[in-house]
C-alpha cells in the first residue's frame, strides 16, 4: 500500500496541473490559430520568408507549403549530418553515414525522433542545436498547423476549400506557443538540476576507481522542447533516464506534464475554433479515458511485476531508474506512447510483457491518447468521423460530424487515413522479420524478438520514436526501412487530413437538430473510445497475439 | 425460420448463381474477395485434399452464394409487380390526329378532326391522340380537350375511377390506363420505352438500380476494412512463419473471410432494393434511390394544409345561438336552410344538426322554396310559407336584416369576431316571419377540421428533429389558429408558389433539407427545388416530372411515411454494419487460439468458448459467418423496426441490439455449431 500512495500522488499532481493549464492554453491556442493580427517580430519573419501571411490558402496550396517546407528541412538536416566533421562545435565526431543521416533527418522532420545513434557520442552541439532542436520546434509547429487547419475547415462553410495560412500557423506556433513555454520550462528544469552548457566530453574518475566519459551540453533547452513538442529525441542515448536530462522525480512530473499539455489543449482549442466547446471536451474526454486506461494497466503491470523474471526478481525494476521506481516509469511510458513523444525514462524492452504490450497498443491506437501535438487531435477526429459513419447511420440520417455530411468523397479520405498506418506497420513487420538484414538486428528470438521488431516499426510508422531496446537499428536496412515508415507515416495522413479539411471547408453546414447524432454526449465518448479500441484491436491482435500476448501468457 | 421459408429461395437461386460471375461481383468487393478465397481454397483442396479443406471450400462458396441470393431474393419481390405492369404495355391501336401539337395548338374541337390508326408503339412525344370510352390510353400525356373518367387501377391499385380533364391540375394520364366514359384528346408526352410505366418496371425490378450516395460511401468503408484485413492476414503469414507457427493458406483464407465484413457486404444491395420496394408497396414511386436516402435526411417538411393537415373542407363545428334564441330553434333553422345546400359546408351542417334532438322532422324534400346561393346576395336559404330563413357571411346577412327593418346586435359582432380570431368562418343564420323585421338567430361556426392523430404525428416528427411547416392560402390569422391546433412548428399563410419557392431556398441556404408534396403545374419549380418532392399522381405531368417521387394514391400525408422509410433504410444499413464488425471480436477468439495453440500452448486460455478442436473452431466460425447472412436476409428485406424518436434514443436502442448483440451472438452461435461440427469424422 505504501507504494501506491506516491503512485497516485504523482498522478493527482499531474491531473491537477493539467486541469488548470489545458483550458488556459487551449484558449490561447484557439486565439493563435484564428486571430487576424500579427506581431511585429512575426512580420519580420514573413518578410524574410517572403510569404504573405494574410493569404487564405486553398488546401492544396496549404499542403504544398507543408510538404515544401518539410522537404527543405529534410534536405538541410541531411546535409548538416553529412558534413558534421567540418562544422564547429562538432566535438570531433565524424560525419553521419548516408543511411544514418537519412534516418535522422526524416526522424526529426517527421516529429518522430527515432534515434539509431547515441546522441552524446555521435552528434556534436551544433547539429544538436541548429539541426535537431530547431526541428523539434518546427516539426511540432507543422503538426499543430495541420490540426489547426483541419479545425478551421470544420468551422467554416462555403469557403471554397480554403483552410488558412500555413506560414502564419507555423510562425505563430513557434513564437507564440512553443518558444515561451520552452524558455520558462527550461529555466525551471535547470533549477530542478538539469544541465545547460556547451562543454564537451570530459573523463572523470568514478568512486569505484574506473573512468567514465561525461558529456555536457545544452541539455535542458533541448529537453523541454523534445517533451513539449512530443518529439522525444534525447540529448543522451538513455534519454530522460539520464540524470542530466531528468534529475529528480519532480522534474519527471514536469516532463510528463510538458508532453501532455499541448495535445490536450489542442482538443480544447478545437472546441473553441468550431464554436462548440462541448465538442472539444468530448474529444478531450476520449483522449483522457484511453490514456487513463493505459496508465492504469501499465502501472498495475509494472507494480505487480507480472511475468516470470520480475516474479523471480521480486519486482520489475530491471531497466528502470531507482530514483523513479515502477510507478513513475509506468506513468512516463504510458504518456510517451500515448502521445507521439517517444522519450523514455526507463527501458521499454524491460517493461513487463503486458506493460510492453500496453505501450505498443498506445502507439497502435495511432497516437490519439492524447497523441502528438496536432497529430493527436486530427487522428482522433478522423476516428470520430469513422465512428459517426459506423454508428450515425443507426439514427437514420446520412452520417454527419459537426454538421458536415460524410459522403463518399469524405469517407474515401478517412478510409485511406485509417488504412495508411496499419498497412505501413504490417507490411513493415512482414519485411523486417523476413529479411535476413532485419532479423540480424533483433537481440532475442521468439515472441520477444517479434515484440522488438514490432515495437520499432510501430514506433516509426506512428511517428512515436520511442525504442524498445534490444534492437540494433543503426544498420542500413533498419535505417532505410524505418526512415520510409516515418516519412510515409507522417505525410500521407497529413495530406489526407488537409484534403478532408478542404472538403469540409467547401461544404455547407447543416444545423444540428434532435434528429442528428449528438457528438458531445457521454454515449458518443464511450462509442468513440470503443471504436478506437475495436478498430485498432482487430487490426493488430493477430501480431500482438504472437508477440506480447504469447509472451505474457507464458 | 418461417420468415426464411417465405423468401422463395428456390425461385431466386438461378439468379443468385448467375450473379457469381466475378464481373458482376466487382460491385460488391467484399463478396469478390470471398469468391477469390473460395477459388483459392478449391485449388488447394484439389491439390492436397483434406476434410477440413473441403468443408471450408464448400462453405466459402456458400458464403458467396448466400450473398448473391440475398440480392436475388430482394429483386424477386419486384418481379411479380413488374409482370403486371408489363401487361399494360401491350400494343394498342391509337387514333392519332394529323399534325403535331404545335400545329394543332390553336385548333378547336380536336376530337372531330380526322385520325389515323397507328400502333401505340409508334407514338412520339408531341403527337395528339383521341381516346374514346373503352379505349386504352396509348401513352403518357396530358388531356388537352375534354373530360373523362379513367380507370387507373392497374397502376395505382385503386379501383375507383378518377376524373381526368383538360386544364387545371388533373390533366395527366398514364399510358395503359382505360377511359371509362366520354372522350378526351391527349397530347403524348413521352417517347416509347421512356414512359412512366417503363420507369416503374425498371424501378420495381431493380434492373436500373443505381447505387445511392450513402450506399457507395458505405461500400468504400467496407472495402477499406476488407483491405485492412487482407493486409492483416497477409502479414500474419510471415509473422507466423517467424514464430514457427506456420499457417496453411486454407486457414488464413478462412480467417480472412471471417474478418472481412461479409454480413453487411452481402446484404448491402438487398437492403437498398428492399427499401425501394417498401416505398412501392405503399404506392410511392421513387424516381431514384438518392431521393429515398434524402428522405431520411429531411429537416423540414412543407405540408399543404388542405388534405394533409385538415380534411379538405370547412365543416360545421358548433352552433352559437344569440341570447333569447333556443339552441333547437337555431338548429332547426340551420337544418332547413341547408337541406338544399349541396356544398360540403351545407352537408356538414346537416350532419352536425343530426346529432341534436331537434323537433324538425327529417323530410325527404325541403318543405318550401329553395333560395340557392348567389354571388350577388352571398346567402342561401329557404322560404316556407311565411317564414324565410337565410344563412351566409355576416355582412351579407346583416344587410338583409337591415333591409327588412331589423338590426344586428353587438352580441353578434362579438361572436363573429371571436370565431374569426380562432381561425374559423362564421355563418350567420337569420329568420323572418311574415312581414316582421328579420332577426338574427345565431351563428354556425365553420372550421377546418384537423385530422385525427395528425398532432401526434407532428410530435413524432419533432422528436425526430424534423420541423413541420404548414402551407396555406388562408390569411395569417386563420393559418395561425390551425397551425396551433394541429401542432405544426411554423406556417406560411397566403402562400403563393413564389413564396413556397423562396421558403425552400431559405431553408436550403441554412443547410437544411426540405421535403414537400404538390400536384399543380405551379408547384413544379418548388418540387424540383426541394430535396424530396413528392408529386401526386392526380397532378399534372409537369409536377410529376419535377418531383423525384410520385404518390400513386395522391395522399399528401404519405410524405411522413416516406421520411420514415428513408430513415429505416439508413438505420438497417447502419445496424447490420455494426453487427457485422462487432461479430469479428468473437471470431478472433475462435480462430486465433486455434491457429496458434500448437506453437504457443499458452494461447489456449484465449479459447474462451472451449471449442473442441482447432479444426472444428475454424470451420464453426466459417459456417457461422455464412449462416448469419441467410439468417439476416429477412431483416434486411423487412428493415429494422423503427419507432420515431430522437437520435440519441435511437442510437442507444440500436447500439444495444445490434452492437452488443453483434458482440454476443457469434460466441453463442459458434459454440453451438462447434458442438455439431466436432462430430464430423476426420476433422
Amino acid at each position: 500500500m505504501s507504494d501506491l500512495a506516491p503512485a497516485l500522488g504523482q498522478i493527482a499532481v499531474l491531473v491537477a496541473a493539467l486541469a488548470v493549464a489545458v483550458p488556459l492554453l487551449g484558449r490561447h491556442l484557439a486565439h493563435v490559430y484564428t486571430s487576424p493580427r500579427h506581431l511585429a517580430v512575426e512580420r519580420t519573419a514573413y518578410r524574410l520568408l517572403r510569404v504573405d501571411p494574410d493569404a487564405d490558402q486553398h488546401w492544396k496550396t496549404y499542403t504544398m507549403s507543408v510538404l515544401g517546407f518539410s522537404l527543405v528541412s529534410l534536405l538541410l538536416l541531411y546535409l548538416l549530418g553529412r558534413v558534421q566533421e567540418h562544422l564547429p562545435l562538432s566535438l570531433g565526431y565524424a560525419a553521419l553515414p548516408a543511411d544514418g543521416a537519412w534516418n535522422t533527418a526524416v526522424s526529426f522532420v517527421t516529429n518522430t525522433n527515432w534515434q539509431w545513434y547515441a546522441g552524446e557520442s555521435t552528434v556534436g552541439h551544433l547539429f544538436q542545436m541548429s539541426g535537431l532542436t530547431v526541428q523539434n520546434f518546427v516539426s511540432a509547429a507543422v503538426g499543430m498547423a495541420v490540426a489547426a487547419a483541419f479545425a478551421r475547415g470544420l468551422a467554416r462553410q462555403l469557403a471554397g476549400g480554403r483552410v488558412g495560412n500555413f506560414w502564419s500557423d507555423l510562425v505563430r506556433g513557434v513564437l507564440r506557443v512553443l518558444l515561451p513555454i520552452s524558455v520558462v520550462s527550461a529555466v525551471v528544469l535547470v533549477a530542478g538540476g538539469a544541465i545547460q552548457n556547451l562543454m564537451g566530453t570530459r573523463t572523470v574518475e568514478t568512486l569505484a576507481g574506473g573512468t567514465q566519459q561525461v558529456t555536457g551540453g545544452p541539455v535542458a533547452s533541448q529537453e523541454v522542447i523534445k517533451q513539449l513538442g512530443t518529439n522525444g529525441g534525447g540529448f543522451y542515448n538513455v534519454n530522460a533516464a539520464h540524470p542530466f536530462e531528468n534529475p529528480t522525480p519532480l522534474t519527471d512530473v514536469l516532463l510528463i506534464f510538458l508532453m501532455l499539455v499541448i495535445p490536450f489543449a489542442m482538443a480544447w482549442a478545437f472546441g473553441l475554433i468550431v464554436r462548440d466547446r462541448r465538442q472539444g471536451i468530448a474529444v478531450l474526454s476520449v483522449m483522457a479515458l484511453l490514456l487513463g486506461v493505459a496508465v492504469t494497466l501499465l502501472t498495475w503491470a509494472e507494480m505487480a511485476g507480472v511475468g516470470r523474471a520480475p516474479e523471480a526478481a521480486g519486482g520489475a525494476m530491471e531497466g528502470k531508474e531507482v530514483r523513479f521506481g515502477e510507478a513513475a516509469s509506468a506513468l512516463f511510458a504510458a504518456a510517451t506512447t500515448g502521445t507521439s513523444t517517444g522519450a523514455v525514462n526507463s527501458m521499454h524492452d524491460s517493461l513487463t510483457a503486458p506493460g510492453g504490450g500496453v505501450a505498443m497498443f498506445g502507439m497502435m491506437l495511432g497516437e490519439i491518447a492524447p497523441g502528438g501535438v496536432g497529430s493527436g487531435l486530427y487522428g482522433m477526429l478522423m476516428l470520430a468521423i469513422v465512428t459517426v459513419f459506423l454508428c450515425g447511420l443507426m439514427v437514420g440520417r446520412t452520417p454527419e460530424y459537426l454538421g458536415r455530411k460524410i459522403g463518399q468523397r469524405e469517407i474515401v479520405l478517412v478510409a485511406l487515413y485509417v488504412l495508411a498506418t496499419p498497412v505501413l506497420v504490417l507490411v513493415g513487420i512482414a519485411i523486417a522479420i523476413t529479411a535476413q538484414d532485419g532479423l540480424a538486428g533483433l537481440q532475442e528470438s521468439g515472441p520477444h524478438g517479434l515484440s522488438e521488431a514490432l515495437y520499432a516499426v510501430t514506433s516509426a510508422a506512428n511517428n512515436n520514436g520511442s525504442a524498445f531496446g534490444g534492437l540494433t537499428s543503426g544498420t542500413p536496412f533498419w535505417n532505410t526501412l524505418l526512415g520510409l515508415l516515418m516519412l510515409l507515416g507522417r505525410f500521407v495522413p497529413m495530406v489526407l487530413v488537409l484534403a478532408l479539411a478542404g472538403r469540409f471547408a467547401s461544404q455547407r453546414h447543416s444545423p444540428p437538430s434532435a434528429g442528428t447524432l449528438p457528438t458531445h454526449q457521454p454515449l458518443f465518448v464511450a462509442l468513440l473510445s470503443g471504436v478506437a479500441l475495436v478498430v485498432v484491436g482487430l487490426t493488430y491482435v493477430p501480431v500482438l497475439a504472437l508477440g506480447p500476448i504469447a509472451e505474457s501468457l507464458s | 425460420m418461417n420468415a426464411i421459408a417465405n423468401l422463395n429461395l428456390a425461385q431466386a437461386l438461378p439468379g443468385a448463381v448467375r450473379k457469381l460471375d466475378p464481373r458482376e461481383l466487382v460491385r460488391a468487393p467484399v463478396l469478390l474477395v470471398v469468391e477469390i478465397g473460395a477459388v483459392a481454397t478449391t485449388v488447394l483442396s484439389v491439390a492436397d485434399p483434406s476434410t477440413m479443406g473441403w468443408i471450408v471450400t464448400v462453405w466459402l462458396w456458400l458464403t458467396v452464394l448466400f450473398g448473391t441470393l440475398a440480392e436475388s431474393v430482394a429483386e424477386g419481390r419486384g418481379k411479380a409487380q413488374a409482370a403486371s405492369l408489363r401487361a399494360l404495355q401491350q400494343e394498342t391501336v391509337a387514333h392519332k390526329v394529323h399534325g403535331s401539337f404545335d400545329q394543332l395548338r390553336y385548333t378547336g374541337n380536336l376530337a372531330e378532326l380526322p385520325v389515323d390508326e397507328v400502333p401505340s408503339t409508334a407514338l412520339r412525344a408531341g403527337d395528339v391522340v383521341v381516346v374514346a370510352a373503352g379505349d386504352r390510353i396509348p401513352g403518357d400525356g396530358d388531356v388537352i380537350e375534354g373530360v373523362a373518367s379513367v380507370d387507373e387501377s392497374a397502376v395505382t391499385g385503386e379501383s375507383a375511377p378518377v376524373i381526368r380533364e383538360s386544364g387545371g391540375d388533373r390533366s395527366a394520364v398514364t399510358g395503359g390506363t382505360v377511359v371509362l366514359s366520354d372522350r378526351i384528346v391527349v397530347r403524348i408526352t413521352s417517347d416509347p420505352g421512356r414512359s412512366f410505366v417503363d420507369r416503374m418496371i425498371a424501378l420495381v425490378e431493380g434492373s436500373e438500380r443505381q447505387r445511392t450516395p450513402n450506399e457507395l460511401a458505405l461500400n468504400v468503408l467496407l472495402s477499406s476494412l476488407t483491405a485492412i484485413f487482407v493486409v492483416v492476414v497477409g502479414s500474419l503469414y510471415f509473422v507466423a512463419d517467424y514464430s514457427d507457427a506456420h499457417q496453411s493458406l486454407i486457414v488464413l483464407t478462412a480467417l480472412l473471410v471471417c474478418l472481412i465484413p461479409t454480413t453487411i457486404g452481402a446484404l448491402l444491395s438487398a437492403i437498398g432494393i428492399a427499401g425501394m420496394d417498401r416505398l412501392v408497396r405503399r404506392n410511392v414511386l421513387a424516381m431514384s434511390g438518392r431521393a429515398v436516402e434524402a428522405a431520411g435526411d429531411v429537416d423540414v417538411l412543407l405540408l399543404d394544409k388542405t388534405g394533409t393537415i385538415t380534411h379538405g373542407n370547412r365543416q360545421a363545428a358548433e352552433l352559437l345561438p344569440l341570447t333569447g334564441v333556443a339552441q333547437d330553434e337555431l338548429a332547426q333553422a340551420s337544418l332547413l336552410s341547408s337541406l338544399a345546400d349541396e356544398t360540403p359546408e351545407g352537408r356538414s351542417i346537416v350532419a352536425l344538426v343530426d346529432g341534436f334532438e331537434t323537433g324538425a322532422e327529417r323530410l325527404p324534400q325541403p318543405p318550401g322554396e329553395l333560395v340557392p346561393f348567389s354571388a350577388t346576395t352571398r346567402m342561401s336559404g329557404i322560404d316556407t310559407g311565411n317564414v324565410s330563413i337565410r344563412k351566409g357571411a355576416d355582412s351579407a346577412v346583416a344587410k338583409w336584416v337591415h333591409s327588412t327593418g331589423g338590426h344586428a346586435t353587438d352580441e353578434l359582432d362579438a361572436i363573429v369576431e371571436r370565431i374569426g380570431a380562432s381561425g374559423g368562418t362564421p355563418l350567420v343564420v337569420a329568420e323572418r316571419r311574415g312581414l316582421q323585421p328579420a332577426r338574427v338567430l345565431g351563428v354556425v361556426h365553420l372550421k377546418d377540421i384537423v385530422k385525427d392523430g395528425i398532432r401526434e404525428r407532428f410530435d413524432e416528427m419533432r422528436a425526430m428533429g424534423i420541423r413541420t411547416v404548414m402551407i396555406t392560402g388562408d390569411n395569417p390569422r386563420t393559418a395561425a389558429a390551425i397551425a396551433r391546433e394541429a401542432g405544426v412548428d411554423d406556417f406560411l399563410a397566403e402562400a403563393t408558389p413564389e413564396d413556397k419557392m423562396a421558403l425552400i431556398r431559405r431553408e436550403q441556404e441554412g443547410g437544411r433539407m426540405v421535403a414537400m408534396c404538390g400536384d399543380g403545374t405551379n408547384d413544379a419549380p418548388a418540387l424540383a427545388q426541394a430535396d424530396v418532392g413528392v408529386a401526386m399522381n392526380t397532378g399534372t405531368t409537369a409536377a410529376k416530372e419535377a418531383g423525384n417521387m410520385v404518390d400513386l394514391d395522391s395522399d399528401p400525408t404519405k410524405l411522413i411515411d416516406v421520411v420514415e422509410i428513408g430513415k429505416q433504410l439508413l438505420i438497417t444499413r447502419g445496424a447490420l454494419t455494426t453487427f457485422s464488425v462487432a461479430n469479428d471480436v468473437a471470431k478472433y477468439f475462435a480462430i486465433l487460439p486455434a491457429m496458434f495453440v500448437v506453437a504457443f500452448p499458452d494461447l489456449g486460455v484465449l479459447n474462451v468458448m472451449r471449442l473442441s478442436s482447432p479444426e472444428s473452431a475454424i470451420v464453426s466460425a466459417v459456417v457461422f459467418n455464412a449462416l448469419i447472412i441467410i439468417a439476416l436476409i429477412p431483416l434486411s428485406l423487412r428493415g429494422v423496426r423503427y419507432r420515431p424518436s430522437s437520435a440519441a434514443a435511437l442510437l442507444r436502442r440500436n447500439l444495444l441490439i445490434y452492437g452488443v448483440g453483434g458482440l454476443v451472438a457469434p460466441f453463442v452461435g459458434i459454440k453451438l455449431l462447434d458442438l455439431v461440427i466436432s462430430l464430423i469424422p476426420g476433422l
